[in-house]
């Protein structure tokens, strides 16, 4: 899902030692009284690819517009490059950003349009030009440089509207949704150009989204939103596996949550009685015996099977199933617990069978590792 | 439903058509008319068009016309463009519903009352009534339209192209003259026609604004035809029905293009 482990982890090293590009300060946004951005800090790094994820409502779109400068924050201060941006207007800001709706300028051309930016800062005709054309090949557009936006395919503006912010030469390039209007293949593919682009061109991205599957395999890390907060920031694999809220697990992906209480606790192993039985799982943080926590397991973690386990190694939960979906590459099953909860699980069809071993109204055991479960305390 | 040209569907259109028509096309056809009484055809001729190039009262009272719609045309549509940018740029403001409600007004009240407050205005600041008077009340009658035209353009303007633009580097006032205002031009072009050819043809308030040495065109016809009608009216006529159906050809030309390209940017926009 995301980059591969080294890309990732190298981009993460280089984004922590270096001084934050841009830093959220403590921003506060209210409109009409209510807070769409709620004392909010964040650091994003030089050539970083950040993700914004949440839900729409969430705020991730105004906390753009404020670094764009199109809202002002009512509390709180933007660093860009260490300076306090408040009072800098957007057409002076070293910043970029794509429109959702590309915003593309109907009434000039495709070359036009990517030289509108260049206009304003009083190039000489020749580097203009010079830079159009570079631009446009980079964006593989160099032959669509005489048509107008609307004589283009949604691909093609999009790769416009890139090109218009981009030849701008931005410190930070923020997307405003920016895959939301293509269809779902082109979606795929635009998100490796996007990250292949991120790469050559070594700036920072910021993009907003609310699909978790574009921003975990886009982003170096991504923040995720809840109600102009930031519920957890952190790469993909740190938001799958280990969410920091039963808000976040159940936002990203999906997931099991059984609710309980710490009846035994040995650093990062616990064990919580839930009413789904004694299970073991594992803490990032401390817990108490007695603490009310949830454990928390993805569907793919479980191995369901029609036999019993032979011993008690890790986790067991017997149960009957009520319901399988075929995905082709993946079955899911809801499984009622012998204690009368339904849980879901995963498999991976890794056989060609017409016939699944695994049925309705089977009797099934789902069994999982204490580490493949975690607490989560709030 | 009968469609198509079917023989009902022909004989309503050519009755309404004649009903709206006929009287114009007799004036138009009469006004070539060789005759010197208006009722008597005597042959094809130019002979009144030739005698309304000597008739130079006629020819002062055209220029006038022309002078004040140009003037209270231009005037009209700037300050209507800027009355519908507030509107729909300040969003909900204190105060919104009686100003779009004030602005629309004049749209609805008869034009007697306009004409008649404005009379009661110009004496009761002692101003000397005739062209500027009539300008600024044919501007102030003018403006609801341009208002009205410039708005319905600027509901469905996507915003997001201006805040482009600023973050491209323009500063306001750049983003709006380099990208809105080319984007919103064809509805501001058809409002100024609308004023135009409003001030033109306007005669009651006029009659009510003006006074001696600037009399309108409407008004000098008025006077002659109470003289008896003369065919020299029917030519005078005729060219000024010529002029007012250009303009809002064109008008309506430039307001079907601007609808058109519209739809092209909405086709544009992604969904």
């Amino acid at each position: 899902m995301a980059k591969d482990g080294a890309g990732a982890a190298g981009g993460m090293t280089d984004a922590a030692a270096r001084p934050p590009l841009v830093r959220f300060e403590a921003v506060t946004k209210r409109f009409g009284g209510v807070a769409a951005v709620n004392n909010l800090s964040l650091d994003i790094g030089a050539g970083e690819f950040f993700g914004l994820l949440g839900p729409s409502g969430c705020g991730k779109s105004t906390l753009l517009r404020m670094l764009a400068g199109f809202e002002t924050p009512d509390e709180g201060r933007i660093l860009l490059d260490g300076r306090d941006i408040a009072a800098m207007p957007p057409h002076l800001r070293p910043v970029n950003m794509m429109f959702q709706s590309y915003a593309l300028f109907p009434h000039l051309t495709v070359a036009g349009n990517v030289a509108f930016g260049l206009k304003q800062e009083h190039l000489s005709r020749p580097e203009i030009e010079r830079r159009v054309a570079e631009m446009l090949a980079l964006v593989q557009l160099h032959d669509l440089g005489g048509r107008k936006p609307h004589q283009l395919s949604g691909g093609q503006r999009q790769r416009v509207a890139l090109a218009r912010a981009l030849v701008k030469r931005p410190k930070v390039f923020l997307l405003d949704e920016p895959l939301a209007a293509l269809d779902k293949k082109l979606r795929a593919e635009t998100q490796f150009e996007l990250m292949a682009l991120q790469e050559k061109l070594g700036l920072s991205f910021i993009v907003v989204t609310h699909d978790q599957e574009e921003a975990m395999t886009m982003a170096d890390r991504i923040g995720v939103m809840s109600q102009g907060r930031l519920a957890q920031v952190g790469t993909a694999a740190e938001i799958y596996e280990q969410p920091a809220t039963r808000w976040v697990a159940e936002f990203i992906g999906d997931v099991n949550l059984l609710e309980g209480t710490v009846s035994e606790a040995a650093g990062e192993a616990v064990t919580v009685t839930t009413s789904a039985g004694t299970l073991r799982a594992t803490s990032p943080g401390a817990v108490a015996p007695g603490q009310s926590v949830a454990v928390a397991i993805r569907p793919e973690k479980f191995h369901i099977s029609a036999e019993q386990p032979a011993g008690e190694a890790g986790n067991g939960l017997a149960g009957e199933v009520t319901d399988v979906g075929y995905l082709g590459d993946m079955s899911l099953y809801k499984v009622k617990l012998d204690t009368g909860i339904v849980v879901k699980a995963a498999s991976v069809n890794v056989t060609r069978l017409l016939q699944r071993p695994i049925g309705w109204n089977q009797r099934v055991w789902l069994t999982f590792a204490p580490d493949a479960a975690v607490v989560l305390t709030s | 439903m009968l469609r198509g040209f079917s023989r009902f569907n022909l004989a309503s259109l050519a009755l309404g058509l004649a009903f709206l028509y006929l009287p114009i096309v007799i004036l138009v056809i009469y006004s070539f008319n060789d005759s010197k009484l208006v009722t008597v055809w005597g042959g094809w001729s130019l002979r009144w068009y030739r005698a309304l190039l000597e008739d130079s009262a006629m020819l002062d009272a055209a220029w006038v016309s022309l002078r004040i719609a140009l003037l209270s045309a231009t005037a009209a549509t700037i300050l209507g463009t800027l009355a519908a940018l507030a509107l729909v740029r300040a969003g909900y403001f204190r105060g919104r519903l009686p100003f779009s409600a004030m602005i629309y007004a004049p749209l609805v009240l008869p034009e007697v009352i306009i004409g008649l407050s404005l009379l009661l205005l110009f004496v009761a600041l002692n101003v000397d009534r005739g062209f500027w008077t009539t300008t600024l009340a044919h501007t102030t009658l003018t403006m609801c339209f341009v208002t009205v035209i410039v708005q319905s353009r600027l509901l469905s303007f996507d915003w997001s192209l201006e805040e482009a633009a600023m973050d491209l580097g323009c500063p306001p006032l750049r983003a709006f003259l380099a990208v809105t205002l080319p984007l919103i031009l064809p509805a501001i072009v058809s409002g100024w026609m609308l004023a135009f050819t409003l001030s033109l043809d306007d005669f009651v308030i006029a009659s009510f604004t003006t006074g001696p040495g600037a009399t309108t065109l409407p008004i000098r016809i008025y006077s002659e035809v109470r003289l008896g009608v003369k065919p020299e009216i029917n030519a005078i006529c005729t060219i000024m029905i010529a002029v007012v159906a250009l303009v809002v050809v064109i008008a309506s030309l430039l307001a079907k293009r601007n609808a058109a390209s519209r739809d092209q940017h909405a086709l544009g926009a992604p969904m």
